[in-house]
């Protein structure tokens, strides 16, 4: 689309906008440009309409701006601040297009003197929380390196818990998440928080994570209560603050022994990279595999050496053995009669076959035999 | 229940003890077989078991309930 100033050399025939057109394109512009924002003013005659929507102005020295509250916020807000009230409001510009109306659609109202006695309350909360010692660095615990389950203390309609199930759905699938769901904003968030951060306690659980998620315009008071930082402070496993602000510190990231700028950083300081684990566990296992390794070498070259030790012990006990033999053999030979027969002696038998060693042996005209080196010779007693 | 944390430290230990220079093959292999056995047990649980979410609720009598909420 051109611009309208270009309008100005060319028919309007040719090129016009519409009102529609003109409203549409300055809305767009006026609604991506601006954050939420907060403005500082003063009240100009809120009305409640029966619908329950707000409608003010908001002005100071030099200008004004009508602004609205949808019912949802005003009533959260409680009572319509007074005339000429100074106020700071949240909100963002916006134009209303069938009236063409510029517009600040405000989500947040605080007269300025509640807010310097919310930050004098603040103040005085930090000191005594400081002086019992609740920041002190000393007091901070590790977290865990492995963690199994962890305990998550945040509202189950914000955003907090997706992110910290994308996240550990990813780093640590193994896990366990034991989500305790409380207001994490107005009436009776603190009271829940606490009796949540109690309730952890109760559970086998290795840490827990305490937050919201959200952005700049969120509340933090309950996470500025003194209640739930001494709860938090009694939690017995290791804490992690994670309250989704874009600039603020809240009391509880100053209690809690890690502070997480996200619930989702919350979860990648809770649960180890699986990743990382996995590798490491691979490593153990060579690791592993090569101790075994160098383990059964040496034994074997141990064994090598007692093998060698026991055939040179075999071998000698053979020598010593074979030598024994000889010599045995040797006196045997020496002993035996055969051996004297060589010599050319000759023994006689009787027909009995006994050594006939006396002359009464022999009796006249006996046959008798004599045994001589190579065999035996029959003979004859011819006279006594 | 053994935890992962548990099961790394023992293998670290184990794997000390089996680079270590006086080990008798025995034991080597003893330790090895335990080494192995909690290497698959360790990698099964980091890769088997499915991401549990629950939720904790506090019945009147104070006791806890614990119900499963949808990953």
């Amino acid at each position: 689309m051109s611009s309208p100033l270009q309008l100005s050399i060319l028919s309007p025939e040719n090129d016009v906008w519409s009102v529609t057109d003109l409203v549409r394109t300055a809305r767009r512009v006026i609604e991506t440009e601006f954050p939420d924002i907060w403005v500082r003013g003063e009240i100009v005659a809120c009305k409640v309409w029966p619908s329950g929507h707000w409608y003010f102005g908001l002005r100071d020295a030099g200008s004004q701006v009508r602004c609205c509250m949808w019912k949802l916020n005003a009533q959260r807000a409680g009572k319509p601040p007074a005339e000429g009230t100074e106020v700071f409001v949240l909100g963002r510009p916006v134009i209303y297009e069938t009236k063409g109306e510029f517009q600040f659609v405000a989500s947040r109202v605080l007269p300025t003197a509640a807010l310097g006695a919310a930050q004098r309350d603040l103040d005085r909360i930090k000191t005594a929380l400081q002086q019992d010692g609740l920041f002190d660095p000393a007091r901070k615990r590790p977290l865990p390196t492995y963690a199994a389950a962890v305990a998550v203390v945040t509202s189950l309609a914000g955003a907090a818990v997706r992110d910290i199930v994308t996240v550990t759905r990813k780093r640590w699938p193994c896990a366990r998440l034991l989500v305790i769901d409380t207001r994490v904003q107005g009436d009776g968030a603190v009271d829940e928080i606490c009796r949540a951060l109690r309730l952890v306690n109760r559970l086998a659980v290795d840490l827990c994570i305490v937050g919201r998620g959200g952005g700049g315009k969120e509340d933090l008071g309950a996470f500025n209560s003194e209640k739930v930082c001494r709860a938090l402070a009694a939690v017995r496993v290791p804490t992690i603050s994670a309250v989704g602000h874009e600039t603020d510190i809240s009391l509880t990231d100053l209690v809690a022994d890690v502070r997480a700028a996200t619930p989702s950083a919350a979860a990648e300081a809770a649960w180890a990279d699986s990743r990382d684990v996995a590798r490491r566990l691979g490593d153990i296992g060579e690791r592993m595999a090569n101790g075994l390794a160098g383990r059964t070498r040496f034994a074997s070259e141990r064994l090598g050496r007692t093998g060698d030790r026991l055939f040179a012990a075999l071998g000698s006990m053979l020598e010593r053995r074979r030598s024994r033999i000889a010599r045995l053999s040797a006196q045997l030979d020496a002993l035996s009669p055969l051996r004297v027969l060589d010599r050319g002696y000759a023994v006689p038998l009787g027909e009995d076959g006994r050594v006939l060693k006396t002359r009464a042996a022999f009796g006249a005209g006996r046959p008798f035999r004599l045994r001589v080196s190579d065999g035996e010779v029959p003979a004859r007693v011819e006279r006594q | 229940m053994s935890t992962i944390a548990d099961d790394l430290t023992r293998l670290e230990e184990i794997v000390r003890r089996l680079e270590a220079e006086d080990l008798e093959l025995d034991a080597a292999l003893a330790l090895f077989e335990e080494g192995v056995a909690r290497l698959r047990a360790a990698r099964e649980r980091l890769t088997g078991a499915e991401l549990q979410v629950q939720k904790v609720l506090e019945e009147a009598g104070g006791d806890l309930r614990v119900v499963d909420l949808d990953g």
